[in-house]
């Protein structure tokens, strides 16, 4: 192996984060607790960096890295800016959160950007073992920090049935590359490309191996049938640790499907297509049904989690540069409206208060009418109301299915999204026409006033215009699958 | 400034409803009044070139304004109006204005929020009626529902929140399957979502089959029609009176513009084929809501189902072939209609609202004599009353005689059904108003009752003006849309089967 071979020069980024991160743990070790701003500074300090020399490198052609083991492109790049963006938001979101609950600590940073790590690896892994790697890495840094809270009895438990499951759906997804990996002798996603297209592969064996592959994928999206674990660790965990696993994981998990369907496999977009309409169909449907009978709030963002993923396969499997434009253009506002979510009841907890029912919304026009608005937009658009940015998203994701003929699909998914406009509307609801029964004070720190504000804000103002994030989305694809 | 009228009418509106809730809390309620009624002036005014300055010979659209908005989807920032259109600007304008005095001491609670989601919706109705994108259409038709829920919800009666969720997803369900025929057409009509480029685009007679159905549940939950009507009686009672003026002057009419926007020219042979099921459908409207409303025992009830009736006139209108199309009787009758029940519609609820604002129940059982202490406001409920049931010399009889003469002209039956309003129209209003106002003074809230103030009998004047006018002058509205209704006719008659 080379030096040009290895061409650091792509992977940046990523040696940057590796750096700081573990500049960070060094540096927090010699830091008392109350100065335990220098260690989000520091963070913080790490992402920007890292978002520079994204876009300093950023270049429309992709840059393969270590013979071929990864790549950047315009697809991950923009995927990995969404990611800074999301992770930088969760620490600056749960300062307050974090500190009523001991959570305060070095290892609430180091985690979440070793979280963050794994998923950069994930967008641009282009071998099936670092796509695992960067996937443990960042499974193995979730499991830790939903466990944050030691003492805490529903947090244990979520970060044991993650563990337990996360662990069986990464044994799925090893045991489907290594039929693969039988099938095409080669790990690398264009080699067995390649090798798929020439015919020299058994089919059978590919297949097989397929399987597996959408199983695992179907367990880390969190789609139905494999989605059981979704609303438990949405509420179990300490929701400044939801409010990670909800968005950016979504960002890394599109651009992981995008690897090892898209790219690697094309050859066998009939199968995958005819498995990836099973999961979308269940979990449009199941998330939204579902979703309607919860009471406590996380998990009804949980369920809601479900079908927008649902939704973003939809865009994957219509199998066009158009659909996979729509799915990421989906994952993204998604992200956006999913931080935007949770932050809100983030920021309804507070000291020995964990705001996580439904009810704890009642009358927050009149406790908090501006954040009252702002959570009506997130909710008007992940319901999918124009001109909100989910209604574009949503939009994109139909067109390309019904580009391909699958309009009785459109007609289901617009149909369960009727389902879903429900709960939303009941979000609504108890927001503006109920009456509080908590007159507590909602206490924000200026930082985070702000910040949600632009984020809720950011809906509006995409869906308002939304064509540059789109033309973004198409171009990188265009440029990153070769589709040109 | 004449170029960008639609776009004023649409923004100044939004732009005051922005600045009407900027104002914040109920400290400063007086501000977020008098901001709301400026905003409400200034939109009702840049909306009156529109009809001074309409080339009433032009068939096509006027006052056009395009610009690409998301180039990613081929949307366009496309708007214009034609005689099917222009009049519902002004008449939303118009609404707009009367709701706000309406709810001006009225409305105690969350003065600015109330003012400004009647801003904004009014704003993006204008929208709908203006777009000649099909997707700038619906976004502005869907994002309606936003306001419109929160009217219902939080400034509506007892059980709001059940009739704000049932309007909002009901109508919902109807847009959705817009959404993917709209889709569908833009593939079809070449990756365009012009509305003009789908009314020329030829579809097999299965695909206008479906077509129809989808834009049956997209415009027949809004109009409403029979059977889908059940969440109009709900919404309007729980609805604050302004709400209930807004959603029967206006939004109803969204539903009866998109018929003719988008159903009769995208789908023209299936509307041949399959039209008699929506001149049953608004035939049973007209005879079977027109008896239900006759036992109603709540007033705002009452004029719920009237307006149904009142729609059912509408879709008939336009659904009566002859020779392959629409009369042109028919359709202007319809339009008339549909102007008309603009007005009256509002008048009757805001007569009842102010009854309620008095007396707090809408039920007729507890009024009785209202004549004798609110004699001014009889006198112009009496009017409105009679318009309500189709009397010559006001403007409900012009449309309803127009449509009748039209179907007589297509089959003597569908004109005697329709007929048969003249007779129930007048029964439900007439005996509802002898109910609550003549006779002895029923109790001592009656006996205790104030007349109309100055602000009251301004818009009831008004309203009083307008429904004569109409009704001794409809040309002043024909002859505005009769080229465009032309065009229309011969579009449909025109297939376009492939």
């Amino acid at each position: 192996m080379t030096l040009a071979s290895l061409n650091l020069v792509a992977a940046l980024p990523e040696i940057w984060l590796l750096c700081a991160v573990s500049a960070v743990l060094l540096i927090d070790l010699f830091i008392k607790d109350e100065q335990r701003d220098i260690t989000y500074a520091l963070s913080l300090v790490a992402l920007l960096g890292s978002a520079v020399l994204t876009i300093q490198g950023f270049s429309w052609t992709p840059r393969a890295a270590f013979s071929g083991m990864f790549v950047a492109d315009a697809m991950s790049d923009v995927l990995k800016l969404g990611m800074y963006a999301a992770v930088g938001l969760m620490l600056a979101y749960s300062r307050a959160y974090a500190a009523y609950r001991q959570m305060y600590k070095g290892e609430l940073f180091t985690l979440s950007l070793f979280a963050l790590l794994g998923m950069m690896v994930m967008a641009s892994a282009t071998n099936l073992l670092t796509l695992y790697v960067g996937l443990e890495l960042l499974s193995l840094s979730l499991y830790a920090l939903v466990a944050l809270p030691r003492d805490s009895k529903p947090a244990t438990e979520a970060a044991m049935k993650y563990f337990v499951l996360g662990a069986l759906a990464s044994g799925m997804l090893l045991y489907g590359m290594s039929m693969i990996y039988g099938a095409t002798g080669s790990l690398d996603i264009h080699a067995i490309a390649a090798k798929i297209a020439d015919g020299s592969a058994s089919r059978t064996l590919l297949v097989f191996g397929l399987v597996f592959i959408v199983t695992g994928i179907g367990f880390k999206l969190g789609n139905v049938p494999f989605h059981m674990w979704v609303p438990d660790v949405y509420q179990g965990s300490p929701t400044a640790v939801t409010l990670l696993i909800g968005s950016a994981p979504k960002l890394a998990a599109f651009a992981f499907v995008m690897r090892l369907l898209v790219q690697a496999m094309p050859g066998l977009l009939v199968d995958w297509q005819g498995m990836l309409i099973v999961l979308a169909v269940l979990s449009i449907g199941v998330g939204n049904i579902v979703a309607i009978a919860q009471t406590n709030l996380k998990r009804m963002l949980a369920y809601s989690t479900i079908s927008h993923m649902g939704f973003m396969l939809l865009g994957i499997l219509a199998g066009s540069a158009q659909g996979y434009a729509a799915g990421m253009f989906y994952a993204i506002v998604y992200a956006i409206m999913a931080v935007a979510g949770f932050g809100v009841v983030l920021l309804l907890s507070r000291a020995g208060f964990e705001a996580e029912r439904l009810s704890d919304l009642k009358g927050l026009a009149q406790r908090s009418p501006w954040f009252a608005w702002m959570f009506l937009l997130v909710m008007f658009s992940m319901a999918g109301i124009p001109v909100f940015v989910g209604f574009f998203a949503k939009l994109a994701v139909i067109q390309a299915i019904v580009d391909i003929g699958l309009i009785w699909l459109a007609v289901v998914a617009v149909l369960f999204s009727l389902v879903g406009a429900f709960y939303y509307l009941r979000v609504v609801k108890l927001m503006f026409m109920d009456e509080p029964t908590d007159h507590s004070p909602i206490a924000v720190k200026l930082d985070m006033r702000v910040l949600l504000s632009i984020n809720c804000l950011a809906v509006l103002v995409l869906g308002l215009m939304p064509d540059r994030l789109l033309q973004l989305c198409y171009e990188s694809i265009r440029h990153s699958l070769g589709m040109l | 400034m004449s170029e960008h009228l639609l776009s004023l009418a649409i923004w100044v509106p939004i732009v005051a409803g922005l600045i009407v809730l900027a104002t914040g809390g109920d400290s400063r309620a007086g501000w977020a009044r008098v901001i709301a009624l400026l905003g409400a002036l200034l939109g009702f005014l840049v909306t009156i070139p529109l009809y001074t300055e309409f080339a009433d010979l032009h068939g096509g659209m006027q006052f056009v304004e395009k610009m690409p908005w998301i180039p990613a989807f081929n949307i366009n920032y496309h708007l214009g109006v034609d005689g099917l259109s222009m009049f519902f600007v002004i008449l939303n304008a118009f609404t707009t204005l009367l709701v706000v005095i309406a709810g001006w001491e009225v409305i105690e609670k969350r003065v600015a929020q109330y003012m400004a989601a009647f801003l904004i919706m009014s704003g993006l109705i204008n929208g709908a009626f203006a777009a000649m994108d099909a997707m700038l259409f619906y976004v502005f038709f869907e994002a309606m529902l936003v306001p419109l829920y929160l009217i219902v919800g939080v400034w509506g009666g007892q059980n709001r929140v059940y009739a704000a969720i049932k309007l909002f997803l009901y109508t919902l369900m109807g847009s959705l399957l817009l959404l993917v025929t709209f889709i569908y057409l833009y593939f079809q009509a070449g990756k365009t979502f012009e509305i003009a480029e789908f009314q020329r685009v030829a579809l097999p007679l299965a695909v206008q089959g479906f077509m129809m159905i989808a834009f049956f549940f997209a415009f027949a939950v809004k109009v409403p029609m029979f059977p889908v009507h059940t969440w109009l009686p709900d919404a309007h009672v729980e609805a604050p009176t302004g709400g209930s003026m807004v959603l029967a002057a206006i939004t109803l009419k969204l539903g009866a513009y998109g018929f003719l926007r988008f159903a009769l020219p995208i789908a023209p042979d299936a509307a041949r084929e399959w039209g008699w099921i929506i001149i049953a459908l608004s035939l049973v409207a007209v005879v079977y809501i027109g008896l239900v409303a006759l036992v109603q025992t709540d007033m705002k009830k009452l004029v719920a189902y009237s307006s149904i009736s009142h729609m059912g006139f509408v879709t008939l209108g336009f659904y009566m072939f002859a020779d392959g199309a629409p009369t042109t009787y028919g359709v202007e009758g319809a339009l008339v209609q549909m102007i008309s029940h603009g007005f009256v519609s509002a008048a009757m609820f805001f007569c009842i609202g102010v009854m309620y604002d008095r007396v707090h129940s809408r039920k007729i059982a507890d009024y009785g004599g209202v004549a004798n202490t609110m004699p001014k406001f009889a006198a112009f409920f009496l009017l409105f009353a009679m318009a309500n049931s189709g009397l010559p010399a006001t403007s409900g009889f012009v449309g309803e005689f127009m449509v009748i003469i039209g179907a007589v002209k297509v089959n003597f039956w569908y004109a005697f059904a329709a007929a048969t309003t003249l007779i129930f129209g007048a029964a439900y209003t007439l005996w509802m108003y002898k109910r609550v106002i003549f006779g002895e003074v029923a109790n001592e809230h009656v006996a205790e009752l104030k007349d109309v103030n100055l602000r009251e009998f301004a818009v009831l004047a008004v309203l009083a003006v307008t429904v004569l006018g109409m009704g001794l002058y409809p040309q002043a509205f024909t002859e505005k849309m009769h080229t465009s209704v032309d065009t229309l006719i011969t579009q449909v008659k025109h297939s376009k089967l492939p």
